[in-house]
């Protein structure tokens, strides 16, 4: 919601908002942070979620290799 | 919001479901993770009844609170005892020490707090600059960088109890296992999201053991269990991601070098396995103002980690199921505990009774 040095505002969903430490991540106002004990460790989008899924997809439609070829 | 319900969704889970039963093999095999958070997934969605009965998933010491030694949480009573303040999280102020835990300390007077982040507790001793305060600073890879970050900057009245300890080498001693027969690991989500996927590239390597890291949405583990049966399946041990949205390859390189600014890796004990070389920190040389362990006295024994009949030894490797300890919810219950794994949250024994009550 809003970042000062290393500490940012950040909405939990539920009208839960929260002063959360992002000196270990590279952030800006807008993104979704993983947060563990009060320290921001991750930045994620939603785009991100999106291409753990592609990738789930592919991995759950890919042929059976022939045995005589390397996997992927 | 995409970053959770869509890891939540039946079809998906079903589809998971339907290509686990594909390839499952008729011989049992039996995979390992090591994250209370994990466990919990597992336990709540119902997995293990979802999988193929060859299929089995352990936990492994995956409970940052369970493998603390008693020596240690006698350290902390020691201080508190000794007119010193000890913060910590809440599941630690539950845990056993040798003779009794640090909320029993706190019941005989002791001033013991509990707080959610490292920086409640810098916040303490900067308002009461009178007094000396302790963070009994425990947890895992996904903790450590905290401590990193708060070390250099704390107040003069704050100092820190080191308790970490660190996945990758309890992988090993549990790849080393041979009786624990395991066929893959499911690495840990937001431990692998500090240190990255790079520490566990040799357990394909030299033990042909495959790899996957997992998120915490059911959905992220029925896939990675799918990963790994994939790999065996191909006869293909190999390191892969399923939770590539929150982890990288690299891991969180600030964090990293905010940890190896901070502290030196040693040596360390853990509940019920013993000394597991190179898998806990120490502050450095710089940092000795810091560390308590330099600026108190503390004088406790060797302390006792394991209570007569319990088995959290065996529970913590996933060598036993809870329910094969003689004391799981007879005389050990989550009201009163008897060992480490019945007291945290993320103890598996917790997470197994909690789950019986529902």
């Amino acid at each position: 919601m809003e970042i000062e040095g290393s500490l940012a505002r950040v909405d939990f969903g539920f009208s839960a908002v929260r002063e959360v430490d992002v000196s270990l991540v590279d952030v800006r106002v807008g993104q979704y942070v993983l947060v563990h004990t009060g320290f921001a460790i991750q930045v994620m989008e939603e785009q991100d979620a999106q291409e753990t899924l592609k990738l789930w997809r592919e991995i759950l439609q890919a042929e059976e290799p022939a045995p005589d070829k390397p996997g992927e | 919001m995409v970053l959770t319900t869509a890891f939540r969704d039946k079809k998906l889970a079903e589809e998971i479901l339907g290509k686990i039963r594909e390839i499952a093999p008729s011989e049992p095999v039996k995979f390992c993770h090591v994250c209370g958070t994990h466990e919990w997934t597992i336990t709540h969605a119902g997995l293990r009844s979802l999988l193929p009965e060859t299929v089995s998933l352990i936990a492994g010491p995956g409970c940052p609170v369970c493998i603390v030694p008693a020596r240690e949480i006698d350290e902390a009573i020691w201080l508190a005892e000794n007119g010193v303040t000890v913060v910590t999280f809440g599941d630690m102020f539950r845990d056993p020490g040798t003779e009794m835990s640090l909320a029993e300390a706190k019941s005989l007077g002791a001033d013991v707090r509990v707080v959610y982040s490292v920086r409640d507790a810098a916040a303490m001793a900067k308002k009461e600059p009178g007094r000396q305060f302790v963070f009994f600073a425990i947890g895992f890879e996904t903790t450590t960088p905290m401590n990193a970050v708060e070390v250099p900057r704390a107040p003069d009245n704050l100092s820190f109890l080191v308790s970490h300890r660190l996945i990758p080498p309890a992988v090993d001693f549990l790849a080393e296992m041979e009786e624990l027969e395991l066929d893959g690991f499911i690495a840990p989500g937001h431990v692998s999201t500090i240190i990255g996927m790079r520490p566990y590239r040799r357990y394909p390597k030299e033990y042909g053991m495959p790899v996957v890291v997992a998120g915490f949405e059911p959905l992220d583990l029925l896939m990675g269990v799918y990963m790994i049966l994939r790999q065996l399946d191909r006869g293909k041990p190999a390191l892969e991601n399923a939770y590539t949205r929150a982890v990288s390859y690299e891991g969180n390189v600030k964090a990293q070098k905010a940890v190896e600014n901070v502290f030196d890796v040693v040596d360390g004990a853990w509940r019920g396995i013993g000394v597991i070389p190179g898998s806990t920190l120490s502050l450095k040389e710089e940092f000795s103002r810091k560390d308590t362990r330099k600026i108190h006295d503390i004088d406790v024994g060797p302390g006792r980690d394991i209570h007569p009949g319990c088995s959290c030894h065996l529970v913590i490797i996933g060598k036993i199921s809870p329910r094969e300890c003689p004391l799981f919810m007879k005389v050990c219950t989550p009201e009163r505990p008897k060992g480490a794994c019945m007291v945290s949250s993320e103890g598996t024994c917790s997470i197994w009774a909690r789950q019986e009550e529902l």
